[in-house]
C-alpha cells in the first residue's frame, strides 16, 4: 500500500469518515453500508466507485481498513476534482479538496469537508505522514462519535506528528495544547494516545467554529452532554496504567476514577466499532480495562466485590439505572462481582452508553465472558475474535476461563433445569403431600373395613349363633373378632348381663362409632333383653339343647308336651332377664315342688325338689331350707314321681337336653336323674319341674308348670313365682314326700340337690354366655349399622362436587 | 417486607408493605388489585407469625392460597428476608396447580435475588430492572 500523504484536514476528515462508517468500532469498514453511501453519496458514477475501491485495495481485502478507507477518499476527492483516477494520483494531485459527498446523511460530511477543506486550504497541505493506519496500535475502536472519532484518528495520526501538527493547527492545537497540559502534567506515550484524542477532540469542537454547526451536527450523534461528560470524565488526569501520575491516585477510587476517565479518553479516541461486531472489544481496550481491573483488584483471577465496582461506575456519571442495567447485563453468574471478563464487559458497555450506544437488551456475545463452550450459548459471530483477544490480555482469562465457563457453561443449564427440578421437586412434593393426605385418609378406611366385616359376619343370625352358644356351652368363636367374643366367653357367670353391658360399650369404642355403641348400649341391652325376650317369646331357630333359646318351637318339639315348651320358654324368659333370679326363679319353680315334700317318700319327687332346691339354693339364698329339703325330698319325690312326673322329668330335660326329655310320661327316676343331671338349664327345667311336680301326676303336673312359667315370663313374678314356686315345689315336694321314696330321698336330694345345683350352674352359666353373646351380636350389628352409615355419608360428599 | 402482586391480572411487589413492584396485566381494575394485595397482606403476617420458624425451608417460603375471592385467588411467598411476594389470579383461569404457582413464586424469588444482586440497587427502591421485568411479563404471558 503506498503511502498516503494527507493533509490534517484530510485526515481529520477521513478518520471522521471512517469513524462515521466503522459504526461498529472495529477497524475494519465493510464494503457495504455506510460506506458505499458514502461513496454513492460523492456522486461518483458507480463505475468510479468501483475502479476507487479497487484501487484502494477494498475489494482485495474485502473490506475497508483504515488504509484502504483513506485511500478511498482520496480517490474520491480525485474523482470529484476530476482527475483520473489512479493510484499515483493519490499522492501526486496537491491541492485535493476533500471528496464531497452530498448525500443528506453526508452533508455534515460535506460541510464537514468544506470546512477542513477551507482549513486545509488555510493550512496548505501539511504532508503529515499518515501512519499506517492497519499497523497503528494507535486503532482503536470507540464510538460512533464522527467527532470523538476524528479527533482520535488525527490525534493517532498527529502523535509521531504532534510536535508537527501542534504548532501547525493552531486554532485546534491551543486548546489542545490547553488540554495536553492540563492533562498531562508528565506526557508519557501511553498517556498520550489517551489524553490526546481527548483534549484534541475538545479543542477540535471548540476550534471549528465554522464547523460548529457540524460539530453540533456530528454531536447530534452522540449527545453533547456525554461527550462532555466523557471530558470531564477525562478530566480526571488519565494515569491509566500509571498510578504515578497523579497523587491521589495511589487511593483507589481516584485510581478508579483516573482509570475510567483514561479508559473513556481512550474509547473516544478509538474508532468506531465495524459493523461485525459493534460490541467488540479491542485489544487495547483489554489492556486498559484489565489494567483497571488490577487498580481495584489485583489478582486478575479474583473478583472486584459489588461496592467497589459500584463505586467505579458510578464515577462515569451514567444513571444509576443504566449502571444498573449495565450491571445486570455484566455479572453473568449473578454473583454479586466482576470477574476480569465481567469486569471488561461492564466498562465496554459504560464507555459504549458513554459514548451514546444504546444498552443492549442481553448482553452482546463478545462481552460475555469467555466460555470454554460459548457456542451454545451465543452467537458464533465475533467470539474468535474475542477469544483471540481473551488470549491476548495474558494469563489472566485463560486461567479464569474454566472456571468461568463451568459457571457460565451451567448456569442456563442450572436455570433450566433448576426449574425442571424445581418442577420436579414441585410435583414430587405436591404428590407427596397428595398421597401423604391420602394416606391419612386411606387407614380409616382399613379400619372401617376391619370393622366392617366384623358386623357383617355377625348379622346373619345372631339368634343361630346364640343357639350355637348354647349348644355349644362354650364361647361362640364364629365371630372372627374373637376378642369380643373371647371377652364374651371371659365373662363369668356371676353378673352376666352387667358385664355383658359393659363389656358392649367397651367393645364399641373400638370400632367407628363409639359414641353411637354408648348410646345404643343401653339399647342393645334392651335389645338383648329384649331379643332375649323375644327369643326366648319365639325362638324359632333354636334347636339347642339348653332350654332358654327354643320356646315355641314347633320343629323343636323334644317334648311332645306344649307344656313342655312352654315351660322352656319360660324358664328361658326367666334365666335371660336375671341369671341369678332367673336361676334362682327356674331354679326355684322346680325346686320348689320337691322342696315341701322332703319328708315324701316319693322318690322322683324328693328328686324334684331337690332339683328345684339345688337350683333355688344355688341361685338364691332365701329359700335356703327349702332346697335342703327338697333336696332330701327331690330324690324321694323324684322316685316318686319317676313314673309320675313325667311332665317334671321331661321339663327337665328339656331344660337342660331338649332331646333328652322323655315324652309326658312317668320317666324312670333314672332318666330323671339323668335329667337332673344334666348341666343344661336347670332353671328352667327345674322351674319347669316344679310346677310340674306340683302336680301329682304327670298330667297333673302339667298344668301347674304352665301357669308358672308364665309367671315366670315377668321379673317382676319372679319372687311371687319363686313363692308359688315355693309352694308349688312344697307342693310338689308334698306330693314328692308322700311318695313312699322319701326315706330314700333324703341321700338322693342331697345328690340331687348337687346335681341340680351343678346343672343349676352350668344352666347359668350358659344362659349367661348366651346372653353375653347376644348382646354382642346386637352390638355388633349397631356397629356395622353405623359404619355403613358413615360409608353413605363418605360417599355422599362427592356426589355434592 | 417487600411485596409483590401477580394477577393474571396484577404483579405488585411490596416491601415494608409498600409497593417495590407491581405489574398488571389488564390494566383496568388496577386499584382493586391493589386493594386486594393490601387485606391479604394482613393474612401473610399471620400465617408468617404463625409459622414461626426459621428454617429456610423452601415450602415455608410458599404460603399458599391465602384466600379465594369470588373471582380472584391471592398466593402469597414471602422471602427470608421478609419480602412479600403476592400473587392475584384470576380464578376464570384453568386453576393453575400449585406447582405451577410455586415456580413461579421461585422464579420471582430468583430475579429478586438478582436484582438484588446489583449493587447499583438500594433495597426499597423500586425495581426497575429490566431483566425482572422481562421475567415478570414472560411470566405473566403465560399465565394469561
Amino acid at each position: 500500500m503506498e503511502g498516503l500523504t494527507l493533509s490534517d484536514a484530510e485526515q481529520k476528515y477521513y478518520s471522521d469518515l471512517f469513524s462515521y462508517c466503522d459504526s461498529e468500532s472495529t477497524k475494519k469498514v465493510a464494503a457495504h453500508g455506510r460506506v458505499l453511501e458514502l461513496f454513492r453519496a460523492a456522486q461518483l458514477p458507480n463505475d468510479v466507485v468501483h475502479q476507487i475501491m479497487e484501487l484502494c485495495g477494498a475489494t482485495r481485502l474485502g473490506y475497508f481498513g483504515r488504509s484502504q478507507f483513506y485511500i478511498a477518499l482520496k480517490l474520491v476527492a480525485v474523482a470529484q476534482s476530476g482527475f483520473p483516477l489512479r493510484v499515483e494520483s493519490i499522492n501526486t494531485v496537491k491541492d485535493l479538496p476533500l471528496p464531497r459527498f452530498v448525500a443528506s446523511k453526508n452533508e455534515q460530511e460535506s460541510r464537514h469537508a468544506a470546512s477542513y477543506s477551507s482549513d486545509s486550504e488555510n493550512q496548505g497541505s501539511y504532508s503529515g505522514v499518515i501512519p499506517p493506519p492497519p499497523g497503528r496500535g494507535q486503532v482503536k475502536k470507540g464510538s460512533t462519535s464522527h467527532d470523538t472519532g476524528q479527533p482520535r484518528t488525527s490525534a493517532d495520526q498527529q502523535e509521531p506528528v504532534s510536535p508537527v501538527v501542534s504548532p501547525q493547527q493552531s486554532p485546534p492545537t491551543s486548546p489542545h495544547t490547553w488540554r495536553k497540559h492540563s492533562r498531562h502534567p508528565s506526557g508519557g506515550n501511553s498517556e498520550r494516545p489517551l489524553a490526546g484524542p481527548g483534549p484534541f477532540w475538545s479543542p477540535f469542537g471548540e476550534a471549528q467554529s465554522g464547523s460548529s454547526a457540524g460539530d453540533a451536527v456530528w454531536s447530534g450523534h452522540s449527545p453533547p452532554p456525554p461527550q462532555e461528560n466523557w471530558v470531564s470524565f477525562a478530566d480526571t488526569p488519565p494515569t491509566s496504567t500509571l498510578l504515578t501520575m497523579h497523587p491521589a491516585s495511589v487511593q483507589d477510587q481516584t485510581t478508579v476514577r483516573t482509570v475510567a476517565s483514561a479508559t473513556t479518553a481512550n474509547e473516544i479516541r478509538r474508532q468506531s466499532s465495524s459493523y461485525d461486531d459493534p460490541w467488540k472489544i479491542t485489544d487495547e481496550q483489554r489492556q486498559y480495562y484489565v489494567n483497571q481491573f488490577k487498580t481495584i483488584q489485583p489478582d486478575l483471577n479474583g473478583f472486584i466485590p459489588g461496592s467497589a465496582a459500584k463505586e467505579f461506575f458510578t464515577k462515569s456519571k451514567l444513571p444509576i439505572l443504566e449502571l444498573s442495567h449495565i450491571w445486570e447485563l455484566s455479572d453473568f453468574d449473578k454473583d454479586g462481582a466482576l470477574t476480569l471478563d465481567e469486569f471488561c464487559a461492564a466498562f465496554h458497555l459504560v464507555v459504549a452508553r458513554k459514548n451514546g450506544y444504546d444498552l443492549p437488551e442481553k448482553l452482546p456475545e463478545s462481552l460475555m465472558p469467555k466460555l470454554i463452550d460459548l457456542e451454545d450459548s451465543a452467537d458464533v459471530g465475533d467470539q474468535p475474535g474475542e477469544v483471540g483477544y481473551s488470549g491476548s490480555p495474558a494469563e489472566a482469562p485463560p486461567s479464569k476461563s474454566p472456571s468461568m465457563p463451568s459457571l457460565n457453561q451451567t448456569w442456563p443449564e442450572l436455570n433450566q433445569s433448576s426449574e425442571q427440578w424445581e418442577t420436579f421437586s414441585e410435583r414430587s412434593s405436591s404428590s407427596q403431600t397428595l398421597t401423604q393426605f391420602d394416606s391419612n385418609i386411606a387407614p380409616a378406611d382399613p379400619d372401617t373395613a376391619i370393622v366392617h366385616p366384623v358386623p357383617i359376619r355377625m348379622t346373619p343370625s345372631k339368634i343361630h349363633m346364640q343357639e350355637m352358644e348354647l349348644k355349644r356351652t362354650g364361647s361362640d368363636h364364629t365371630n372372627p373378632t374373637s376378642p369380643l367374643l373371647v371377652k364374651t366367653a371371659d365373662l363369668s357367670e356371676e353378673n352376666k348381663i352387667n358385664s355383658s353391658v359393659k363389656f358392649a360399650s367397651g367393645n364399641t369404642v373400638d370400632g367407628y362409632s363409639s359414641s353411637d355403641s354408648f348410646t345404643s348400649d343401653p339399647e342393645q341391652i334392651g335389645n338383648n333383653v329384649a331379643r332375649q325376650r323375644s327369643h326366648s317369646g319365639m325362638s324359632p331357630d333354636n334347636t339347642a339343647p339348653p332350654p332358654p333359646p327354643p320356646r315355641p318351637q314347633p320343629s323343636h318339639s323334644r317334648s311332645s308336651s306344649l307344656d313342655m315348651n312352654r315351660t322352656f320358654s319360660v324358664t328361658t324368659d326367666l334365666c335371660v332377664h336375671t341369671g341369678q333370679q332367673q336361676a334362682g326363679v327356674v331354679a326355684q319353680p322346680p325346686a320348689v315342688p320337691p322342696r315341701p315334700q322332703p319328708s315324701q317318700a316319693a322318690g322322683p319327687v324328693v328328686h324334684r325338689p331337690v332339683d328345684a332346691d339345688g337350683l333355688i339354693t344355688h341361685t338364691s339364698t332365701s329359700p335356703q331350707q327349702i332346697p335342703e329339703q327338697p333336696n332330701f325330698a327331690d330324690f324321694s319325690q323324684f322316685e316318686v314321681f319317676a313314673a309320675s312326673n313325667v311332665n317334671e322329668e321331661q321339663d327337665d330335660e328339656a331344660e337342660k337336653h331338649p332331646e333328652v326329655l322323655p315324652v309326658e310320661k312317668a320317666s324312670d327316676p333314672a332318666s330323671s336323674l339323668r335329667v337332673a343331671k344334666t348341666d343344661s338349664k336347670i332353671e328352667e327345667k327345674t322351674a319347669a319341674s316344679a310346677p310340674a311336680n306340683v302336680s301329682k301326676g304327670t298330667t297333673p303336673l302339667a298344668p301347674p308348670p304352665k301357669p308358672v312359667r308364665r309367671r315366670l315370663k315377668s321379673e317382676d313374678e319372679l319372687r311371687p313365682e319363686v313363692d308359688e314356686h315355693t309352694q308349688k315345689t312344697g307342693v310338689l315336694a308334698a306330693v314328692l314326700a308322700s311318695q313312699p321314696s322319701i326315706p330314700r330321698s333324703v341321700g338322693k336330694d342331697k345328690k340331687a340337690i348337687q346335681a341340680s345345683i351343678r346343672r343349676n350352674k352350668e344352666t347359668n352359666t350358659v344362659l349367661a354366655r348366651l346372653n353375653s353373646e347376644l348382646q354382642q351380636q346386637l352390638k355388633d350389628v349397631l356397629e356395622e349399622r353405623i359404619s355403613l352409615e358413615v360409608q353413605l355419608e363418605q360417599l355422599r360428599p362427592f356426589s355434592h362436587l | 417486607m417487600g411485596w409483590i402482586l401477580v394477577t393474571s391480572a396484577t404483579v405488585i411487589l411490596f416491601l415494608q408493605n409498600y409497593p417495590l413492584y407491581i405489574r398488571s396485566v389488564p390494566t383496568e381494575n388496577e386499584l382493586k388489585f391493589h386493594y386486594m394485595v393490601h387485606t391479604s397482606l394482613d393474612v401473610v403476617d399471620e400465617k408468617i407469625s404463625a409459622m414461626g420458624k426459621a428454617l429456610v425451608d423452601q415450602r415455608e417460603l410458599y404460603l399458599g392460597l391465602l384466600y379465594p375471592t369470588e373471582d380472584y385467588k391471592v398466593y402469597g411467598y414471602v422471602t427470608n428476608s421478609k419480602v412479600k411476594f403476592v400473587m392475584v389470579v384470576d380464578s376464570s383461569n384453568t386453576a393453575l396447580r400449585d406447582n405451577e404457582i410455586r415456580s413461579m413464586f421461585r422464579k420471582l424469588h430468583n430475579s429478586y435475588t438478582d436484582v438484588m444482586c446489583n449493587p447499583f440497587y438500594n433495597p426499597g427502591d423500586r425495581i426497575q430492572s429490566r431483566a425482572f421485568d422481562g421475567m415478570v411479563t414472560s411470566m405473566m404471558i403465560q399465565v394469561c
